[in-house]
C-alpha cells in the first residue's frame, strides 16, 4: 500500500520551499523503490514550521518541520515514513501545542484534506450543511444564520443573517451571491489560506446562501495577487460541478447555483463592497453612494449578498451543527470563532483560530513567542492599514469587537501586525496617508485630496518645519477625513495616524539629523 | 517606449490577433471588461494603448470608459515589461521587517527604480501592497512565484538564475 505523505500547496509553504521538498521526496522515494503517495494539502498555519510535512501512520499523522531539500535523505534514513524520530520530528500533528489549543471551526479541515477532492471533503464532514439546508425553507436557513450571531468577518462586523434576510425579502428576480475575496489588508491571509486549503467550504457556504435567498449565480471576487488561491478555487469549482454539488440540479434537488471566479486588478479600494460590485461589473472601482444598499440594488442593479470569505465559510458548520453550537463559542456580542492572523515582526507567525476573547498578549506571546528580531515589541496594528496602532500598555485587551472598539481600535479582518522597538511611528503615520493617497478611488474630496495633503503635512512634521502647527493641521485633517469621507478608506485612515500620535508622540518630535 | 509613442503605434497583426482572442474568450459574459484586460495582459504582458479602440468597439463601450478602467487599476500596464517581473511588498507587515532596505538593495542591484524596467529588458521592478505572506516578511513575488523571509543575500540568489 502507498504511504501518504502530505506536503502543503499553500502559498506561504511554497514561498519557503514546499514545492522543492515535494519534488525531492518523490525522487528519493523512487530511488529507494518505496511507494509514496504525495497529497498536496493546505497549511496548518504554523508558519515557523513550514514547510511542514506529514506522514499518515496507524496512530495518526506525524509531523516534521521545517523541512528543507537537504533533510530529505536523512528523513528517509530515520524512517519518517513510519513516524520514527528525527531532529525535525514534531510528534503527532494533532498534539502540537499551538494547534491543539485552537478551536478550529472554519479551519477544521484546512491542512488536513486534499483541498480539491470532493470525496476527501465529504469524508471529513463536508456538505453536511448543504444537505441540511436543502431540507429547510429559505426563511429557516436565514434564521439559522441570524441565530448563530455570525457577523461579517471582512471587517465591518455587520450581522450576516440580516443582510441575507434583506435579499430574501426582495421580490423574486435575478439575485446574486458575491464573495469578497479581495483580502488587501496587510497582515491578513485567512481568506487566502482557506481558499487554498479548503475552497469547497467556501463553495458550500455560497451555495447555501444562494439557496437561502433565491440566487442562482455567485461570483468570487478574488484579488490578482493570489494566483495560488485562483488555481485552487477553479479546481475545486470544477470538482464540485462534476460531483453534482454545483450546476442546474444540485444533488437532484432541482435547485440551481453556478459560480465564477473573477479577478481584481490590484486596487485596495475594491475590498469596499460597493467598489467591489463596480469592479465585478467591469468598471472602475469607484465607491457607490449608499443607499440603496447592495442587498436591494447590488450587482448589475439586482439584490446581492456581499460577504467575506470567512463569513461564507462559517455557514456550512452553522447549518451542519446548528446555530447554538456556533453561538456557544465567543463572548458578549462577538459570537463564534475568529481566525487570528499573527504577522510582521514575530517569531511564531501564523493563523490561530480561537473563540473571541483571547487577549492580545496571549496571542503575541503565548502563540507568537515575541518579536522575530528578539527585541521588545513596541506596538501592534490590528485590522489592517486602516486599523489603530496599539501600544504595549494595552496588550491585555481582549480580542473581540466591543473590547477593541472600547480602546478606539478595531478588529477588522483579524490581522495583527507586530512591530519591535526599531519602528518609527511617525514614518508609519506618514505611510498610512501615502497608502490612502495611492489607493483612493477619487470619488470623494476628503479622501482624494486630504490624503495627499496628509503626506505633505507629515513630511513637514518629519523635517521639523513649523512642527507643532503642522501637527495641529494633521489632527484637523484627520477630523475632516473621519467625518467627510464616503467610505472606510478615507474614513478610517485617521485611525492609524491618530493612534500613532496619541501613543507615540515622541516619535513625531525627534530632532532632525 | 514612451506612452505617447505607444499611443501612436498601431497594433501589429500579432497583437491584434491576441486581443481578438482575448475578446473571444470572454464573449457572452456580463460586465467582461476587467476579464478581457486580464486576458490581453496575460497574452501580451501589457495592455497596448492601441488596443483600446478595438476593445471599446467590441464591448460597445467608449474609448474613455476602457482607458478609465485600464488606468484605474495598478495591475494593468500600458507599456511592455521586462522578461521577469519582480514585485516587492511594501505593506505594513513587510515594513515591520524593514522591506525598505530590501527595496533599496534590489533597486541598487538591478540598477532600476520601482515601476521601471532595466535597459536590457530583463527585469521589471514593481511595488505591491500585500502578497498575503505576512507571517514570513519581507515577501517578494518573481514571475508569479512567491518567496518569504527574503534578505538581500537570498534576493541575489533568487535573481541569479534568471536570464
Amino acid at each position: 500500500m502507498n504511504i501518504k505523505v502530505y506536503v502543503p500547496r499553500d502559498a506561504t509553504a511554497l514561498s519557503l520551499g514546499a514545492e522543492r521538498v515535494a519534488t525531492a521526496i518523490d525522487r528519493e522515494a523512487r530511488r529507494r523503490g518505496l511507494r509514496v503517495q504525495l497529497v498536496r494539502n493546505g497549511s496548518r498555519g504554523l508558519f515557523w514550521l513550514e514547510p511542514l510535512i506529514e506522514v499518515a501512520t496507524a496512530e495518526g499523522r506525524h509531523a516534521y518541520g521545517p523541512v528543507t531539500v537537504q533533510d530529505i535523505p536523512s528523513l528517509f534514513d530515520a524512517g519518517f515514513l513510519d513516524g520514527k524520530p528525527h531532529p525535525l520530528h514534531l510528534g503527532l500533528t494533532e498534539e502540537i501545542k499551538e494547534l491543539k489549543s485552537q478551536q478550529r471551526l472554519t479551519f477544521a479541515r484546512v491542512g488536513i484534506i486534499d483541498p480539491v477532492s470532493v470525496d476527501d471533503y465529504v469524508a471529513h464532514g463536508g456538505y453536511a450543511g448543504l444537505k441540511r439546508a436543502l431540507a429547510m425553507s429559505p426563511a429557516e436557513i436565514v434564521d439559522a444564520v441570524t441565530q448563530s450571531g455570525l457577523r461579517g468577518r471582512g471587517g465591518a462586523a455587520f450581522p450576516t443573517g440580516i443582510k441575507w434576510k434583506t435579499v430574501l425579502d426582495q421580490p423574486p428576480q435575478q439575485k446574486y451571491v458575491t464573495c469578497n475575496a479581495d483580502e488587501g489588508d496587510s497582515g491578513t491571509f485567512a481568506d487566502r489560506m482557506l481558499m487554498e486549503g479548503d475552497p469547497l467550504m467556501l463553495i458550500e457556504g455560497m451555495t447555501i446562501a444562494g439557496i437561502a435567498v433565491g440566487a442562482m449565480q455567485g461570483y468570487i471576487y478574488l484579488r490578482a495577487e493570489y494566483p495560488h488561491a485562483h488555481r485552487a478555487l477553479n479546481e475545486a469549482i470544477a470538482s464540485a460541478r462534476a460531483a453534482g454539488y454545483l450546476g442546474s440540479n444540485i444533488l437532484g434537488s432541482g435547485k440551481q447555483f453556478e459560480l465564477e471566479v473573477r479577478l481584481g486588478a490590484g486596487a485596495y479600494i475594491c475590498g469596499e463592497e460597493t467598489s467591489m460590485l463596480e469592479s465585478l461589473e467591469g468598471k472602475r472601482g469607484e465607491v457607490r453612494v449608499r443607499p440603496p444598499l447592495p442587498a436591494i440594488k447590488g450587482l448589475f442593479g439586482r439584490p446581492t449578498i456581499v460577504n467575506n470569505v470567512i463569513s461564507l465559510a462559517s455557514v456550512p458548520v452553522i447549518l451542519a451543527k446548528g446555530a447554538d453550537f456556533y453561538k456557544d463559542f465567543g463572548t458578549g456580542k462577538s459570537r463564534g470563532t475568529i481566525p487570528l492572523q499573527l504577522a510582521g515582526n514575530i517569531k511564531h507567525g501564523g493563523l490561530f483560530e480561537r473563540a473571541f476573547g483571547l487577549t492580545l498578549r496571549e496571542l503575541i506571546y503565548d502563540y507568537g513567542v515575541g518579536a522575530a528580531s528578539g527585541r521588545e515589541i513596541r506596538a501592534v496594528q490590528v485590522g489592517g492599514p486602516l486599523g489603530a496602532y496599539i501600544p504595549a500598555s494595552q496588550f491585555d485587551t481582549a480580542i473581540d469587537y466591543e473590547a477593541l472598539s472600547a480602546i478606539g481600535a478595531l478588529l477588522g479582518h483579524g490581522g495583527v501586525v507586530v512591530f519591535d522597538d526599531t519602528v518609527d511611528m511617525a514614518g508609519m503615520a506618514r505611510y498610512a496617508m501615502e497608502f490612502c493617497a495611492k489607493e483612493s478611488c477619487g470619488k470623494c474630496t476628503p479622501c482624494r485630496i486630504g490624503s495627499t495633503r496628509g503626506v505633505e503635512l507629515m513630511d513637514r512634521v518629519l523635517a521639523n518645519v513649523d512642527r507643532e502647527r503642522n501637527l495641529q493641521l494633521v489632527e484637523e485633517l484627520c477630523d475632516t477625513l473621519l467625518h467627510g469621507s464616503l467610505c472606510g478608506l478615507g474614513g478610517m485612515t485617521p485611525f492609524p495616524v491618530q493612534s500613532a500620535l496619541k501613543y507615540f508622540p515622541e516619535d513625531f518630535r525627534k530632532t532632525v539629523q | 517606449m514612451s506612452a505617447d509613442r505607444a499611443l501612436r503605434d498601431p497594433l501589429d497583426d500579432l497583437s491584434r490577433e491576441q486581443v481578438e482572442a482575448a475578446l473571444a474568450a470572454c464573449q457572452g459574459r456580463p460586465g467582461p471588461l476587467l476579464q478581457v484586460l486580464h486576458e490581453v495582459q496575460n497574452r501580451l504582458g501589457y495592455v497596448p494603448p492601441a488596443a483600446i479602440p478595438l476593445i471599446a468597439e467590441v464591448l460597445n463601450l467608449s474609448r474613455a470608459d476602457v482607458h478609465g478602467v485600464v488606468t484605474f487599476y495598478h495591475h494593468f500596464r500600458q507599456a511592455p515589461i521586462g522578461r521577469h517581473v519582480i514585485q516587492l511588498c511594501q505593506a505594513e507587515a513587510c515594513r515591520s521587517m524593514h522591506c525598505e532596505k530590501l527595496t533599496e538593495h534590489a533597486q541598487r542591484k538591478l540598477g532600476v527604480e520601482l515601476h521601471g524596467t532595466t535597459p536590457d529588458g530583463r527585469y521589471t521592478l514593481e511595488p505591491v501592497y500585500c502578497l498575503g505572506n505576512c507571517a514570513c516578511s519581507p515577501a517578494v513575488m518573481i514571475d508569479g512565484e512567491l518567496h518569504g523571509r527574503v534578505t538581500p543575500d537570498s534576493f541575489d540568489a533568487l535573481i541569479a538564475p534568471l536570464s
